[in-house]
């Protein structure tokens, strides 16, 4: 399978350890910068109850919901318990030189 | 093999009773309830339910009740416990043994005094209630709502979603007068107001008749609303008869330790129904009516009925949405002698409340969709840790409350 490389954003446009919304062909996705400034991706909606993931708070390798405090790995995708039960997707994320891409 | 069970099948004993399994508990959870729908969430009730008639938010369906061996006794009561036989006696005149009971039987609607609900007068509880309140609530009826509390404004704002006209009755001075800063009940108020709500506070209800077609009811200045529905919603009340009649500690809820023990060592309570000791406010006692309290709790309730020995540590949480806008609050802001205020943009502000020695006790927000959510999840952690923050960083939009926390 091969990815389509879509560009996000300027990779200093997401301060680390946090999150930005971003939406793409009528899809919306949150794109992570982890505290070791890694880059991640994940579908932007938490499987709960349809909340902007984006609106949330990253500690660590963790996003919480803003509405619930539903928690994923954003790494994994892993629903790490109640309210939340359904994984989140997780897209491949790239950075070259200094913009963001994510793999459709 | 132990068997356990649970009596409330509502947000907390679901999620106790599915936390039991996940802490590796092999034994038998029976988890009973008087209504005949699977657990379900009960925000949506006021909001989702009313506006799109959507059908009931369940915690877990029933495959997944299958799949970790839970058994669900829906439609059932539970009349009586025997402690000195460990068991629980349901009204179809079955007895249950058990080890461990845990009581998360949760709060009913306080009604006035000697009006039951039926007919054109109803309170909004359960997912049966809001149903019924939706059939009243189309385009040109008029809906009556007693109570400026978190459930009136909010069946408030979805009845005019629904274009049906309101008049609101609040018998204080202003709305949300529990809990919720003056400041920010304004804002609340002023958006119903716009939305074509009609907000009356400082109103008093003389009388309420029932007449064909109608409910009327009538103010203590003379006037009349004359409505197609009341709705009552006035607060609540805990679920305690149980506990009480079996001899269990209650004061204003069943009375339990940090661990969620009752006075009897084999029976936890947990949720609306329980009144418990905050740490982070000087032990005092409190009862929280929240989604997530009652989540919480069960959690813990089921890691204590394990012998976890975890005490309960939480910081007080609740939101509300209305309209477009929510409301979120973290901790309890009674006793600040001092409040900042941050500002967001887009009308979005916080405000925290620090106690005479500065340390961070509370913080109210309020904003389009959720954007005080952040900032009140790391003010709540703020409070947690018992954080003296610096008052003009907090006002600081600029300042990240991050970079407070990790100071």
């Amino acid at each position: 399978m091969s990815d389509t490389w879509i560009e996000v954003c300027a990779a200093d446009e997401i301060d680390e350890e946090d999150v930005i919304r971003f939406d793409h062909a009528g899809r919306t996705f949150a794109i992570y910068r982890s505290p070791e400034d890694t880059y991640h991706a994940t579908d932007g909606l938490c499987t709960h109850e349809k909340i902007h993931l984006a609106d949330g708070l990253v500690m660590d390798h963790i996003i919480e919901c803003p509405k619930h405090n539903g928690r994923f790995d954003y790494k994994t995708g892993e629903a790490k318990g109640a309210p939340v039960c359904v994984d989140l997707r997780t897209y491949p994320v790239k950075v070259e030189g200094g913009t963001v891409f994510i793999g459709l | 093999m132990a068997d356990f069970v649970i009596v409330g099948a509502g947000e907390c004993g679901a999620r106790a009773a599915f936390a039991l399994r996940e802490k590796g508990f092999d034994g038998t959870i029976t988890l009973i309830g008087s209504e005949t729908h699977l657990p379900y969430e009960r925000p949506p009730l006021s909001k989702e339910a009313l506006v799109a008639g959507a059908g009931p938010k369940l915690v877990a369906d029933a495959e997944r009740y299958a799949a970790a061996g839970i058994a669900v006794l829906s439609g059932r009561t539970v009349l009586e416990i025997d402690r000195a036989g460990r068991r629980v006696r349901l009204d179809d005149g079955t007895a249950l043994p058990y080890d461990k009971l845990l009581l998360a039987t949760g709060a009913r609607p306080r009604t006035l005094p000697g009006m039951a609900c039926g007919g054109r007068i109803a309170a909004l509880r359960s997912h049966d209630d809001a149903t019924r309140i939706r059939a009243h609530l189309v385009e040109g009826s008029h809906v009556a709502i007693l109570g400026g509390g978190f459930i009136g404004l909010e069946l408030a704002a979805s009845a005019c979603t629904l274009g049906a006209s309101v008049t609101l009755i609040e018998g204080l001075p202003r709305v949300l007068s529990r809990g919720v800063p003056a400041e920010i009940a304004a804002i609340i108020a002023s958006r119903h107001a716009a939305e074509g709500v009609e907000v009356l506070c400082g109103a008093k209800v003389a009388g309420i008749a029932e007449r064909p077609g109608e409910v009327r009811l009538t103010l203590e200045d003379g006037r009349i609303v004359a409505a197609s529905l009341l709705v009552v919603g006035i607060g609540a009340v805990p679920n305690t008869e149980l506990a009480e009649a079996a001899g269990l500690a209650v004061d204003n809820g069943i009375a339990v330790d940090g661990l969620l023990c009752t006075s009897d060592p084999d029976i936890l309570a947990a949720g609306d129904c329980t009144s418990y000791p905050l740490p982070l406010y000087g032990d005092r006692r409190v009862r929280l009516e929240s989604w997530r309290n009652a989540q919480e709790q069960g959690q813990l309730a089921a890691a204590n009925m394990l012998g976890g020995g975890e005490a309960h540590c939480a910081v007080p949480w609740f939101w509300s949405d209305q309209y477009d806008m929510t409301l979120q609050i973290a901790g309890l802001a009674d006793g600040a002698a001092a409040t900042v205020r941050r500002d967001l943009g887009e009308g979005a502000f916080l405000l925290f409340h620090l106690d005479a020695e500065g340390r961070l006790i509370a913080a109210s927000g309020i904003g389009k969709g959720n954007a005080v959510a952040r900032d009140i999840r790391l003010a709540e952690m703020l409070i947690a840790a018992r954080r003296h923050p610096d008052p003009a960083a907090l006002a600081a939009p600029e300042t990240r409350l991050k970079t407070l926390l990790a100071a």
